[in-house]
């Protein structure tokens, strides 16, 4: 078959590979700058280089999520139940997930080096580890056996519900905060002193893991509509079989 | 149910009906006396086991209180929703044209009732087995707590019990998709109930604000559980 | 560099992780795309 012959990825076009090769360059940058050209910290020292990867994951597993939610509400909305948005959601929520360990394991690496621990029970890192287990159920909600439909239905339901998480245990962020008076919320970058250059790193941090997630939803949503497709083939080859069988008879 | 189909039946009437027959069935299987409860029960004497240590029973009791409710909702749910699939009776709700959402709030407020009847003896057990005491404000504090509460547990259980409920490998999923869901109830029916037994020098003042978050899940669960609900039962 | 194993280690999970899922999302869309015609494939 010539698609085995093909160079490219079968989902890939133009545009993944411009997007793909721009995620490459943005992140050496972010790399070399944020291992050797960008100062240590005056208080945390060296370990201030860990916010360049842990910082821009989370706000872009965070955006992943709430790319989720839309996406879903969209399902829900369109008369046509058109199923790119469902696909869509679940690209974006696997994307997310992704993001979300990888947030969850360079923040406990900080931690380790910033308060002595690898985790702490406070309201932001509670938060975390919730949002990470619920949208683990929410992938494993996506892969119950039933139709397309029957997924986009279920997952689309706890999608939404699974966001309003976010809103719900920051209040009670602001509810801790005003009921122990003692907790401090621990903040590993909450006291850095941010140079320009250790800004624009940050900044090319959250543009580069932006490419990367743009473009892993792309194939990932793509590859998602393939396997429809081929289960939809597979679906009517087996009913046109049994139509056949009935008619022999 | 019967029913004239030219005539639509009242969402009342609906929900009335709904919430006898889960009870009734309650009744007749007995499975939250003969088992949720005692099973109940078992987990906080397991906690006494574990921990061992009578200043500190006193300080988590409240928590103790709420764990061992949430495991119990897990099988409670679970249970309820076999029955109802095992039969067919949601299939034929949904065929006979029912507002579903009354179907929701009928199973919510059955499933309410079973979990208070559970609380009632949760906090009892730890009252005697862990030594706690209650003020007067602190049981009305209490009473206000388990209400809100149970509202939020009941709304969320019946939403996802009715999203996995059925096929087969997907009532496993039920406790990974609850648990995350109704961690803000555990921690403010926690602090709440801490609260109203002077835990650790809790004021009960404080356990209000925490019943006020309780109050606002129960309301966002109750409103997005009546809309979702019957577009996941309609497969 | 003071702590250099947890700093390494950190930009090693990140770069990984991002590594091998893109590396699973290609093999996955790479054998999904043998069932099926190009004239269904609508981004080409």
């Amino acid at each position: 078959m010539s698609q085995v012959l093909q160079r490219t990825s079968a989902t890939g076009t133009r545009a993944t590979k411009v997007i793909g090769a721009l995620a490459i360059l943005v992140m050496v940058w972010v790399v070399v700058s944020g291992l050797i050209l960008t100062p240590q910290d005056v208080v945390q020292g060296e370990s201030v280089r860990i916010m360049y990867v842990h910082v821009p994951s989370a706000w872009i597993a965070y955006l992943a999520f709430i790319f989720t939610a839309v996406a879903s509400a969209s399902w829900l909305i369109s008369k046509k139940h058109s199923m790119g948005f469902d696909r869509f959601a679940g690209a974006s929520a696997e994307v997310g997930v992704m993001f979300m360990a990888i947030t969850l394991i360079t923040g406990s690496l900080w931690g380790r080096l910033t308060w002595g621990e690898f985790w702490q029970w406070d309201p932001r890192l509670t938060t975390t580890a919730f949002l990470f287990v619920t949208y683990v159920g929410y992938l494993a909600v996506r892969r119950l056996e039933g139709s397309a439909e029957q997924r986009a239905r279920r997952s689309a339901v706890v999608a939404m519900l699974a966001v309003l998480e976010i809103p719900l245990v920051h209040f009670s962020v602001v509810l801790w905060r005003s009921l122990h008076q003692g907790a401090t919320v621990l903040n590993p970058n909450g006291d850095v002193k941010m140079d320009d250059l250790m800004l624009f790193t940050l900044f090319s941090g959250v543009v580069a893991f932006t490419l990367v997630f743009v473009w892993l939803v792309l194939h990932r949503q793509r590859t998602m509509l393939l396997v429809d497709i081929a289960n939809r083939q597979g679906l009517d080859a087996a009913i046109a079989a049994r139509k056949t069988e009935g008619s022999v008879r | 149910m019967k029913s004239d189909s030219s005539m639509p039946v009242s969402k009342g009437k609906v929900v009335t009906a709904v919430f006898l027959k889960d009870v009734q069935i309650e009744l007749r299987s007995r499975v939250v006396t003969n088992q949720v409860l005692p099973f109940a029960g078992l987990v906080m004497v397991m906690f006494a086991f574990a921990l061992d240590n009578d200043d500190v029973l006193q300080r988590v009791a409240g928590g103790l209180v709420w764990l061992a409710t949430l495991f119990s909702l897990l099988i409670i749910v679970q249970r309820s929703f076999a029955i109802d699939t095992a039969d067919g009776a949601l299939d034929s709700l949904r065929v006979a044209g029912i507002e579903l959402s009354a179907v929701f709030f009928g199973k919510a407020i059955a499933l309410a009732a079973k979990l208070v009847a559970l609380e009632m003896v949760l906090i009892f057990s730890a009252l005697v087995l862990y030594r706690v005491d209650v003020s007067a404000i602190g049981v009305v504090l209490l009473v206000t707590c388990v209400f809100c509460a149970t509202s939020g547990l009941a709304f969320v259980g019946t939403l996802y019990g009715g999203l996995t409920a059925g096929a087969k490998g997907r009532e496993t999923l039920l406790p990974l998709l609850l648990l995350p869901v109704v961690a803000p109830v555990l921690i403010a029916a926690t602090r709440a109930t801490e609260a109203a037994f002077g835990s650790g020098g809790a004021q009960t003042s404080e356990g209000w604000a925490w019943i006020g978050l309780l109050a606002v899940f129960a309301a966002v669960f109750g409103v997005g559980g009546s809309l979702a609900f019957g577009s996941l039962i309609d497969e | 560099m003071k702590d250099a194993g947890f700093i390494f280690g950190s930009y090693f999970v990140t770069l990984g992780a991002i590594l091998v899922f893109a590396f699973v999302t290609l093999r996955r869309a790479k054998e999904s795309s043998q069932s099926v015609d190009e004239k269904d494939k609508t981004w080409l």
